[in-house]
């Protein structure tokens, strides 16, 4: 959908109308990112997450179809491929790292991305579905980026798969079937390093699809903007392009100075040196631990030391860390509040700044540390907080809490104050 | 029921007892070409399952003579390292005294081996926590308190007869599947 007001393609040359008649796919791109998508006037740079992740989807594609050409996927040869990939290979060891370093800094952009969900409260009415896309989009990136680090089969390579294939022994009576059959073998072995990389491959197009589905679920109510107040008039919005195309521009060349700073100067900085052994079943690092950005879910999943309920600890572990994720999908119907942006509750933004963004950071340090005292209480603390944050503390202050007063309209959050929407010129009907 | 199109007359012939002929075959259809699609699933699952060459590997044959009293050998059996003891008569008896109230995952030595077989103490060498390999199968490896194995990763210790006596692990070591074809050579799996 789009707003009235929103400008209309109209091709210039005989050509592109040629083109428009047969297949109207300029059209389709001018209304989804172009000068046809009205976006509110107001956006700061937390919506810029949004296209930086789609560029590190782009990036990780490129790069990784280039290494597959160079990668081959058998447990015999698997590591010594890198190996060549990395000295052999003209610019391998570029690519390869840009791979890898993609990879950290997609989940970056994606937690902000999420992350910004949460504070701005992205995930309501009338934008649930775009959220639940977006969850999943979330899911297949943690399955891609698992398999994708099974595949250079060094030592976590090795034991990384054989702890998170674990995971599903942990479920009862089936479990080991299932674990069997999702690796092809009773450990993981060259039947699992080739199904990994059949669906490493595949899964980053599903992806692709999902994220044409969010857009396209984000379109039919347009963008949200940091007042969390729908658009009400055209002073409200202003074209996707040229405006956000530049801000875009801008956050994306921020990006790319972090990004290049990691990928040129501490390539290795968030790997883990175990990987350049060579996967061995018979030998266990000291430390097994995933890459950092899973780390709040793996310390979750360790939190569980004891029985619970008559549930066994593992599985009660493994549960909690699938539901970690999972609880986001209902969020759109626990936080109760009609008020959508952080910016206008006084308790949801302490609740955000002091309890849920600390209990994350304290989860991922844990996640990262030994299984040892005190970072197993640590993370049981957190892990408890996490959950009370979703289950109880966002339902409750919805409830309750007295929202500070909304402008108006986004133009009047802007500029001070809205004449022509007040006068009722130029306004859309309310959604 | 009477009309004057052609159409509606040959539908109306069509009918017997209620049910449509169209709708039969339609039904029939539908139904014969969802079981056949359910059917192409079988292959799609069942390829995943371990290859017939992983198969032929699941089975382990190891050869107990070199096996001193004390010492203790790492096989591998499905690609996880198994251990072969051959326990002391002090280590058999250190692990029969312990009553079977002290330990978290309770067994007797007995029943981790077999009958007559008292010091051949097999076990897989995969810790019951995380997955890790514990030390105590090699010469001069640390074997922790209880003499038995001792799992670097989180500090599991084993007893004498691979069981959980302390740290995180919940059970003991796992006894896989093995029979004895001569006395001195076991078939594990």
């Amino acid at each position: 959908m789009s707003f009235p007001w929103a400008q209309h393609y109209e091709p210039k040359f005989a050509f592109t109308r040629w083109v428009d008649e047969k297949l109207p796919l300029p059209r389709l791109v001018y209304n989804a990112i172009g000068g046809g998508y009205p976006v509110p006037r107001n956006l700061n740079y937390a919506w810029n997450f949004g296209v930086l992740a789609g560029f590190c989807l782009v990036l990780q594609i490129v790069t990784g179809v280039i290494l597959a050409m160079h990668y081959a996927a058998n447990a015999g040869v698997a590591f010594d491929s890198v190996e060549h990939i990395m000295r052999d290979v003209n610019w391998g060891w570029m690519l390869r790292y840009a791979h890898a370093n993609g990879a950290s800094a997609f989940f970056v952009v994606v937690y902000l991305h999420i992350f910004r969900g949460f504070f701005y409260g992205s995930y309501k009415a009338p934008r649930e579905m775009v959220w639940l896309l977006g969850v999943t989009i979330f899911l297949l990136m943690m399955a891609t980026a698992f398999m994708g680090y099974v595949l250079p089969w060094g030592q976590m390579s090795f034991w990384g798969a054989k702890v998170i294939t674990g995971l599903f022994g942990a479920i009862p009576l089936v479990g080991e079937p299932i674990q069997t059959w999702l690796l092809g073998g009773f450990a993981p072995d060259n039947a699992a390093l080739n199904r990994f990389f059949s669906l490493h491959f595949l899964l980053p197009f599903v992806i692709a699809g999902v994220i044409i589905l969010h857009i396209w679920a984000l379109h039919i109510p347009g963008s949200s903007n940091p007042t969390g107040v729908e658009v009400k008039s055209e002073s409200d919005t202003v074209p996707f392009h040229p405006y956000y195309t530049a801000k875009d521009g801008f956050g994306l060349g921020v990006f790319l100075i972090f990004y290049c700073a990691f990928l040129f100067f501490m390539p290795n900085a968030l790997g883990h040196p175990d990987n350049y052994i060579p996967a061995n079943p018979l030998s266990t690092p000291a430390l097994i631990v995933p890459e950092w950005y899973f780390w709040p879910f793996y310390a979750i999943l360790r939190a569980f030391t004891s029985n619970f309920f008559f549930v066994p600890a593992k599985l009660m572990g493994v549960m909690a860390m699938f539901a970690a994720i999972l609880v986001w999908f209902f969020l759109p119907w626990l936080d109760r509040s009609p008020v959508r942006s952080g910016h206008y509750r006084p308790l949801f933004r302490k609740f955000f700044w002091f309890g849920l963004i600390p209990c994350v950071l304290v989860l991922g340090y844990c996640g990262g540390s030994h299984a040892e005292e005190p970072y197993l209480m640590l993370s049981q603390i957190a892990a408890a907080y996490y959950f009370l944050h979703f289950l109880v503390i966002v339902p409750i202050i919805s409830s309750f809490e007295r929202p500070e007063p909304l402008p108006f309209s986004i133009t009047e959050a802007v500029l001070g104050s809205d004449k022509k929407a007040v006068l009722g010129e130029n306004t859309t009907p309310a959604t | 029921m009477a009309t004057d199109t052609g159409t509606a007359d040959s539908e109306t012939l069509a009918i017997e007892d209620g049910v449509r002929r169209r709708d039969f075959i339609n039904i029939a259809a539908v139904s014969a070409a969802g079981v056949g699609g359910l059917a192409t699933l079988v292959p799609l699952i069942s390829q995943m399952a371990p290859s017939k060459d992983v198969l032929a590997e699941s089975t382990t044959e190891v050869d107990l003579t070199p096996i001193q009293p004390g010492q203790a050998i790492k096989a591998v059996f499905r690609k996880q390292p198994l251990f072969v003891r051959n326990l002391t008569p002090k280590e058999i008896a250190e692990a029969e005294k312990v009553p079977l109230s002290e330990l978290r995952d309770p067994q007797t030595l007995d029943e981790r081996t077999k009958d007559g077989k008292l010091n051949w103490l097999i076990t897989m060498g995969v810790c019951t926590h995380l997955g890790c390999v514990p030390l105590g199968a090699g010469e001069g490896e640390n074997r922790g308190e209880f003499g038995g194995y001792f799992c670097p990763c989180h500090g599991s210790q084993y007893d004498t007869a691979a069981r959980i006596r302390k740290g995180p692990a919940p059970k003991n070591l796992e006894v896989p599947d093995y029979k004895f074809e001569t006395p001195t050579k076991i078939v594990v799996g």
